[in-house]
C-alpha cells in the first residue's frame, strides 16, 4: 500500500479513535466513583452536539460571525450546558436509584437515553433529519503526494489530544482527582476522611458530560453532519472501548479507543469488498474480546469479595 | 349450599374483574373518538387506583390464586369473547395477534432475565433471527409452515449459542455489552447483506398449515365473513397457552427454584451443589428459542419484514414491557404487552411521541415502583395458601 493512503487511513483511525477515547473516559469515570454504567452517556453526547449547533446559530443571529469566537463560545456553552445536566442527572436520577441493584441504574441510563434522543427528534427544529453542522475550523488542506493534511482534522485531533492530558492532570495532579480517585477506590472510608461523596459525584458526572459536548462537537466538526440517532452508536462503541481497556481505568479506556477505531479502520482496509461490515467486524472482536477476558484487556484490580 | 356459597364468594372478585376488563378492552377497541378513547384511559387508571386504594386488588389476586383452574378457563373465554366480538376488523385483530406475539416473546425474555437472571439486550435481534429464517424458508423450500415455526426457534436459540461462552464468562455490565454488542452487530448485518434485502427487507408468504390457507378470510355460508387474522389468533392463542403453561410449570418445578437460586446468589447457589452455567444455559436457549418462534410466526402473519424493525430500540422496548409487567411475572407481561401495544396505536395523539414516554414511564417505575405494575408473587404449592 502507498504510504500516503496508508497516511490517510492512519489520520481517520485517529480521529475516530480520540472521539471514543473521550466518550469512553467518562464511561470510565462514572464507573469509577458509583459502580454504574451511564447509558445516557451516548445521548448526552448528542446532546451536545445539538446544543453547540443551537449556539452557532443563536450568535450568527446575534451578528458574531468571527469563527474563532464562534468556536470557542460552542465549545462552552455546549460543555458547560451538558455538565450541568450531567450533574442534573446524578442528583435526580442515579443518585436515588444507589441502593437499588446495578441493572436498574442500567435500565435507567437506557431509557434516559431514549428520552433524550427522542426529545431531540421530535422538539428540535427539524430534527428528525441530518442537520448540517457549520465548519467554523480552516478549511485548506496541504497535499504531500497521496496524503492530504487537512488543517481542520489536525486542529481537532490537537484539541481532543488536550482534552485527554487535561483530564489527566485533572485526575492525577489536583485535589479534585485525589478525591474523586478516593472515592473510586473506597466510597465508605473517603467518607470518613471528610469528602463529601455527593458532590464528587456530581462534579465527576459533570466533567464527563462535559467531555462527552466536547466528543460531540469535534464529531459535528469532522463530519460536518449530525442528527439524533448518532449518539447510540457512538455511546455503545465508548462503552465497549471502557469495557475492552477494563473499567474504571482511565488509560484502559484511552488504549479502547484508538483500539476499537483501529479495529474498524483495519476491517475496512482488510475486507475492501465489504466495508460496509467493518461495524459488524468491530463488534464481533468485542465480543471474541469479552469470551476471551471477561473483565477486559487491562484487568479489574480487584476481584468481587464473597 | 354453604360450600357452594364459599366457592361463588371466592370466584366473585376474579371473575367480576375479568368481565370488566373485557368490557372495558372491547370499548376500548371499538372506539374511534381521540377524545373518547382518552377518556377510557383515565378512567381506567382511575378505576383501578381507587380498586387499590380499596382493597380491591388483593381481593382479586387472592380469588385468582384460589381458584387457579377456573380464573384460567375464565381468561380464555375472556379472550375468545374479545376476538368474536371484532371477527372483522383487521386493523382490530391485527393489533390483537400483535399483542399476542409479543406476549409470548417476552415470556421467552422473561425465562432469561426473570428467573436466571441473565439480562439479554438483544431480545429485538433473536426476534429478527426468527423472522428471517421463516422469511428463507418460505421463499426456497417446501418446509411444512409449523416446522418452520419450530426451526424458527431453533435458528434463535443456535445463534445465540454462540453468545454463551462469552455471556458465561463475564457479569451484569460486562455481559451486558456482549448483547448489546450483537443486537447492533444483527442489525447492521442485515442492513449491509444483500442476499437478506439489505435495507429493503423480504417478503415472506403467509401461512399454510394441510391446506388451510391462513391469509383467505374465513368464509361460512353466505353471510358469514371473518377476518383471515382470525387464523393467526387461534394459532397464535394455542402457541401462547403452549408456552405459557410450559413457564409456569417451570417456574413451579424445581427448575424454576434452581433457575431463582442461581439469579439470587450464585456463590451459594454453586455451595449448594448448583451447576450454574447448565442453568444459565438452559434459560438462555430455551429463552431465545421461544422468542424466535414468536418472531418467525409474526414474520407470517406480517408478510414483510425489514431490518428497521429489529432495531435496539425494540429490544429496549421488550425489556420496558417485562419490567414495567413486574419482573418474573407471566401475568404481568400480558397486562404490560396489551398497555404499551394498543394504548399507542389506539391514541394516534402519543404514537409519534411513543419511545419517548415508554423511556419516561420506565423512568418512573425504576424510580417508584421498582417491582412493576404487578409484583412476581411467591410461589404457592396449595392453592389459596397465603404467606402469613
Amino acid at each position: 500500500m502507498d504510504v500516503g493512503v496508508f497516511g490517510q487511513y492512519v489520520m481517520n483511525g485517529l480521529m475516530l479513535g480520540m472521539m471514543y477515547a473521550l466518550v469512553a473516559v467518562g464511561f470510565t469515570l462514572f464507573f469509577g466513583v458509583m459502580d454504574i454504567i451511564n447509558f445516557s452517556h451516548g445521548d448526552v453526547v448528542t446532546v451536545g452536539a445539538f446544543t453547540g449547533l443551537a449556539t452557532y446559530l443563536g450568535l450568527s443571529r446575534l451578528g458574531i460571525t468571527w469563527a474563532p469566537a464562534q468556536v470557542v463560545i460552542v465549545l462552552v456553552v455546549a460543555m458547560l450546558c451538558m455538565a450541568a445536566l450531567g450533574a442534573l442527572i446524578a442528583k435526580y436520577l442515579v443518585l436515588p436509584l444507589k441502593a437499588a441493584p446495578a441493572l436498574n441504574t442500567l435500565l435507567l441510563t437506557l431509557m434516559l437515553g431514549t428520552v433524550l434522543h427522542e426529545a431531540i427528534r421530535l422538539f428540535y427544529s427539524r430534527g428528525a433529519n441530518p442537520l448540517r453542522f457549520p465548519s467554523l475550523l480552516p478549511t485548506n488542506a496541504y497535499s504531500f503526494g497521496n496524503f492530504t493534511l487537512r488543517v481542520d482534522i489536525a486542529m481537532v485531533l490537537a484539541a481532543g489530544l488536550v482534552a485527554i492530558v487535561g483530564i489527566h492532570l485533572v485526575i492525577n495532579r489536583t485535589k479534585l482527582g485525589l478525591a474523586i480517585r478516593a472515592v473510586a477506590q473506597d466510597e465508605e472510608t473517603a467518607k470518613t476522611m471528610g469528602i463529601n461523596f455527593t458532590l464528587i459525584v456530581l462534579v465527576t458526572f459533570a466533567i464527563s458530560s462535559g467531555l462527552a459536548a466536547f466528543a460531540g462537537i469535534l464529531y459535528g466538526l469532522y463530519y460536518s453532519e449530525i442528527d439524533f440517532a448518532m449518539g447510540i452508536l457512538l455511546g455503545v462503541i465508548g462503552f465497549s472501548a471502557a469495557i475492552v481497556g477494563g473499567l474504571g481505568n482511565i488509560y484502559g479506556s484511552i488504549i479502547g479507543g484508538f483500539l476499537f477505531a483501529a479495529l474498524e479502520t483495519v476491517g475496512a482496509v482488510a475486507i475492501p469488498f465489504a466495508s460496509a461490515y467493518k461495524d459488524v467486524f468491530a463488534f464481533g472482536v468485542v465480543i471474541l474480546i469479552m469470551a476471551w477476558r471477561p473483565t477486559g484487556l487491562i484487568r479489574e484490580k480487584i476481584s468481587e469479595r464473597v | 349450599m354453604n360450600r357452594a356459597g364459599a366457592v361463588f364468594a371466592s370466584l366473585l372478585p376474579g371473575v367480576g374483574s375479568a368481565v370488566a376488563v373485557t368490557v372495558y378492552v372491547i370499548l376500548l377497541l371499538a372506539v374511534e373518538s381521540q377524545a373518547a378513547i382518552a377518556a377510557l384511559l383515565v378512567a381506567g387508571v382511575i378505576a383501578v387506583l381507587a380498586a387499590a386504594r380499596f382493597g380491591g386488588m388483593a381481593r382479586i389476586g387472592k380469588s385468582f390464586a384460589e381458584r387457579r383452574i377456573a380464573m384460567n378457563l375464565v381468561i380464555v373465554v375472556a379472550a375468545l369473547a374479545m376476538i368474536g366480538f371484532f371477527y372483522e376488523d383487521h386493523f382490530v385483530l391485527l393489533l390483537v395477534a400483535t399483542v399476542i406475539i409479543y406476549v409470548i416473546a417476552c415470556l421467552g425474555l422473561n425465562l432469561q432475565f426473570g428467573y436466571a437472571g441473565t439480562l439479554n439486550f438483544a431480545g429485538a435481534a433473536f426476534f429478527g433471527v426468527g423472522c428471517y429464517t421463516a422469511a428463507v424458508l418460505t421463499k426456497n423450500t417446501a418446509m411444512p409452515d409449523l416446522l418452520i415455526l419450530v426451526v424458527g426457534g431453533v435458528m434463535a436459540a443456535v445463534i445465540g449459542s454462540l453468545l454463551i461462552l462469552p455471556v458465561l464468562r463475564t457479569r451484569s455490565h460486562y455481559s451486558a455489552v456482549v448483547t448489546i454488542a450483537f443486537a447492533l452487530m444483527f442489525k447492521i448485518f442485515l442492513e449491509v447483506n444483500d442476499t437478506l434485502g439489505g435495507p429493503q427487507g423480504l417478503r415472506v408468504d403467509g401461512m399454510n398449515v394441510l391446506g388451510w390457507v391462513f391469509n383467505d378470510n374465513i368464509e361460512i355460508g353466505e353471510n358469514f365473513e371473518a377476518s383471515f387474522y382470525l387464523n393467526y389468533i387461534v394459532l397464535g392463542l394455542v402457541i401462547l397457552a403452549l408456552t405459557f403453561i410450559v413457564v409456569r410449570r417451570l417456574e413451579r418445578s424445581w427448575v424454576g427454584l434452581n433457575l431463582d437460586a442461581v439469579r439470587l446468589d450464585e456463590t451459594a447457589a454453586a455451595c449448594f451443589g448448583l451447576n450454574i452455567t447448565r442453568w444459565k444455559i438452559t434459560a438462555f436457549m430455551l429463552g431465545n428459542f421461544i422468542v424466535g418462534l414468536a418472531g418467525a410466526f409474526y414474520a407470517m402473519m406480517i408478510g414483510f419484514i425489514a431490518p428497521t424493525n429489529f432495531t435496539f430500540s425494540d429490544s429496549l422496548n421488550l425489556i420496558a414491557i417485562i419490567l414495567l409487567g413486574g419482573i418474573g411475572n407471566p401475568w404481568g407481561v400480558v397486562v404490560a404487552t396489551t398497555v404499551l401495544i394498543i394504548v399507542p396505536e389506539k391514541l394516534q395523539v402519543i404514537e409519534e411521541y411513543r419511545f419517548l414516554l415508554f423511556g419516561a414511564l420506565v423512568i418512573l417505575i425504576l424510580l417508584f415502583r421498582p417491582e412493576g405494575l404487578l409484583p412476581r408473587p411467591l410461589r404457592t404449592y396449595l392453592p389459596g395458601w397465603q404467606p402469613k
